[in-house]
């Protein structure tokens, strides 16, 4: 196991080498320059800006230097803000997004299995169709509508918690709320297609031969059986939810990624958009690993692949 | 010899949406104590959902038994409640199906699917329980049952899992042991130590078994008793030498002639003709009339009932009847007979 860990550790950063290196190359590519509100600099002062940033070299140097930086964990300035260190700016935001990220994902997974169960459990009765009301609602209604409901009626209207900010815990209830529904939706779903049909394979017919009571069929034989593929869908889930979503954290005025990116974007503010992806291509590799290490704990077939390795 | 289980006029049925599938047609039998009975029938003809019936395993949303008793130790297990049926199912009737390969649970440790039936039904302590797995799979022949019994199912093969599910079938020594097709799937060298195995346990055990199988050979094999299903009803029904010296239901003709022997090199493999009887509409009268080269008037229009031949031995077919006309079983099921006998 420990080799195995290794290995894909080592690959995890051969990965976000190549793709560290891709959106170098990207952003020399496209159009338009950092200074671009700047046009009306005389070339001259555009080029001090320009070697200033190190923009003048030729490109193999900037890449050289850039990864050299990279590895020593230095993302560069950002051309935005005062020339605050790319990596300062990015650590000051990530905190609130992967908080908010992590307690939707857990929150709306958890309730999300539990409908799907109970769906399965009761298909095509009213708790079945609930179910189905509520994952549909979860799918198709953007988050930002709940985010705007819950903001009124709960914050505004009943008091219950904070309107805005960022202050502590109570500051984060709504929010990941509004932002669970969809976890809720995709892991509703999907469980319940799976646990039907799981219940209906071989080895729970066997369980009920055995005499297995309704209960220990669903929980002891079928739960975890069904749990498999699931894995597979929460991984992406989870880094959609924590590299943050821009019009919540906006609703909520939450200091996050999801809106610094966005901004950086618009104005071309290279070392901050390629940092950005750096760190949300590493989360993704993360989320990854623990997601075939999740799979080893579920699945016992994989577990022993793995560890053979 | 006493009767451990009794179906009697047993019917169900299944609501589809084509319309009612009458797939069990009033069935009888009975099944004595330490007696293996086969149950054979060409696919369709209900083996798998009359058993299922007996542990009520059928689907519970579309499936209805719409009359008749399954009378176990003088209750009818048609009419208890699921709670009652639990402490039943694993404990006095079990059973295997046919594929060990989808059959063990794939996230659950070998040992645990043993023990499960052990201590719900016979209130062991896990160590008990695992000391007695231990022993049921040294029961079942697997070779390391220390180191086996922490693996799961994917470790193992499909004649080793098979064992397994014997293990777990045989855990609370039932009274009956219900066989689908245990040995389909697995390979001829395997089936046969399968089969050994199921003689072996019965005789330490004295379960009674009822063994569905397609192959005639294994019946005559491991069976004291033979039932010949067709569209839904037992059409004859003996004891093996009975069936296979002296088969009087044309539909078990073609079952004897249309089984292959170890010397069919030079003859054609005979097949019987036309298709099994749609259940959607049964027919009026016996329902294997248009496949039957013998059928008569009658057939077309009402159902044979049980004609007597021997104490233990009845058909039901038109033939038996004293007025029918005398009809020989063909030639080459005589061939067919007298072969059989000498491999058993
Ligand atoms: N769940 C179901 N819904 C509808 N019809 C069913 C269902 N299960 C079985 N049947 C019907 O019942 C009849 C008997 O099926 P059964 O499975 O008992 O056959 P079998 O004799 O076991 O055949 P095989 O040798 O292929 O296992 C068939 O006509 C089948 O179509
Ligand atoms: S009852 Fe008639 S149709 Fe049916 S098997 Fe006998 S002879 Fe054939
Ligand atoms: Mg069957």
């Amino acid at each position: 196991m420990g080799k195995y860990l290794a290995k894909r550790i080592l690959f995890m950063f051969l990965t976000l080498f190549i793709i560290a290196s891709i959106t170098f190359f990207l952003m020399k590519i496209i159009p338009g320059t950092p200074f671009a509100s700047a046009a009306k600099l005389p070339p001259a002062q555009l080029e001090i800006m320009k070697a200033k940033y190190g923009l003048d070299q030729p490109v193999p140097v900037q890449y050289a230097k850039y990864i050299g930086n990279l590895l020593q964990g230095d993302l560069g300035i950002s051309f935005q803000f005062n020339n605050t260190p790319v990596s300062d700016l990015m650590f000051k935001r990530l905190g609130p997004s992967m908080q908010l990220g992590a307690q939707a994902m857990v929150f709306g997974t958890i309730i999300g299995v539990l409908l799907g169960i109970f769906a399965a459990l009761r298909q095509n009765t009213w708790v079945d169709y609930s179910a189905t009301f509520i994952a549909v609602l979860g799918k198709a209604v953007p988050n930002f509508v709940f985010a705007g409901l819950l903001q009124y009626f709960i914050a505004v209207k009943l008091g219950w918690f904070p309107v805005l900010f960022w202050k502590g815990f109570e500051y984060t209830i709504l929010p990941t709320i509004a932002l669970s529904i969809f976890p809720i939706a995709i892991s509703a779903r999907f469980m319940r297609t799976e646990m039907i049909d799981v219940l209906g394979s071989d080895y729970i017919l066997l369980a009920k031969a055995k005499g297995a009571s309704f209960f220990e069929i669903a929980i002891k034989h079928a739960l975890r059986n069904a749990l498999i593929p699931l894995v597979t869908v929460l991984g992406p889930l989870a880094i959609s939810l924590m590299t943050g979503s821009l019009v919540v954290e906006k609703i909520f005025a939450i200091p996050g990624l999801g809106e610094q990116f966005v901004k950086s974007i618009t104005v071309n503010d290279y070392p901050v958009i390629m940092g950005t992806t750096i760190l949300f291509a590493a989360l993704f590799v993360v989320i990854i690993l623990v997601v075939d290490i999740l799979y080893g704990i579920i699945d016992p077939r994989i577990r022993l692949s793995g560890g053979k390795k | 010899m006493e009767n451990i289980l009794e179906v009697k006029d047993l019917n169900i049925s299944f609501h589809t949406f084509a319309g009612e599938v009458q797939a069990i047609r009033g069935v009888n039998f009975e099944l004595k104590k330490g007696e293996t009975l086969a149950i054979v029938g060409e696919s369709g003809s209900g083996k798998s959902v009359t058993t299922k019936a007996i542990m009520r395993l059928l689907p519970p949303g579309n499936s209805e038994i719409k009359q008749g008793q399954i009378l176990f130790d003088g209750k009818d297990l048609s009419k208890l409640t699921d709670r009652q049926m639990q402490k039943i199912r694993g404990k006095d009737i079990s059973m295997i199906f046919q594929d060990p390969m989808t059959s063990l649970n794939p996230t659950m440790t070998v040992g645990k699917q043993i023990m499960e039936p052990l201590i719900k039904h016979q209130n062991m302590s896990k160590a008990a329980a695992s000391e007695r797995a231990l022993q049921l799979l040294k029961l079942v022949g697997i070779p390391k049952p220390e180191l086996r019994i922490k693996q799961y199912p994917h470790q193992f093969s499909g004649g080793m899992r098979q064992r397994v599910v014997i293990a777990i079938a045989l855990a609370c020594n039932p009274k009956i042991l219900i066989a689908d097709e245990p040995t389909t799937a697995l390979d001829v060298t395997i089936q046969a130590q399968i089969l050994e195995l199921m003689k072996d346990l019965q005789n330490k055990i004295d379960t009674s078994i009822i063994f569905i199988t397609h192959d005639l050979g294994v019946v005559a094999n491991v069976a004291d008793r033979v039932a010949v299903m067709y569209g839904g009803k037992i059409v004859e029904v003996g004891t093996v030498d009975e069936v296979f010296y002296n088969p009087q239901h044309p539909y078990t003709w073609g079952l004897i002639s249309s089984m292959p022997s170890l010397d069919a090199k030079e003859e054609e493999l005979y097949a019987i003709p036309g298709t099994p009887p749609n259940l959607l509409h049964p027919p009026k009268g016996d329902a294997f009339a248009p496949r039957n080269e013998y059928a008569m008037q009658i057939d077309l229009e009402e159902q044979p009932p049980m004609f007597k031949v021997s104490d233990t031995h009845y058909a039901a077919t038109w033939l038996l009847h004293p007025d029918a006309p005398k009809v020989e079983p063909p030639a080459a099921v005589k061939s067919r007979m007298r072969k059989f006998m000498g491999a058993k």
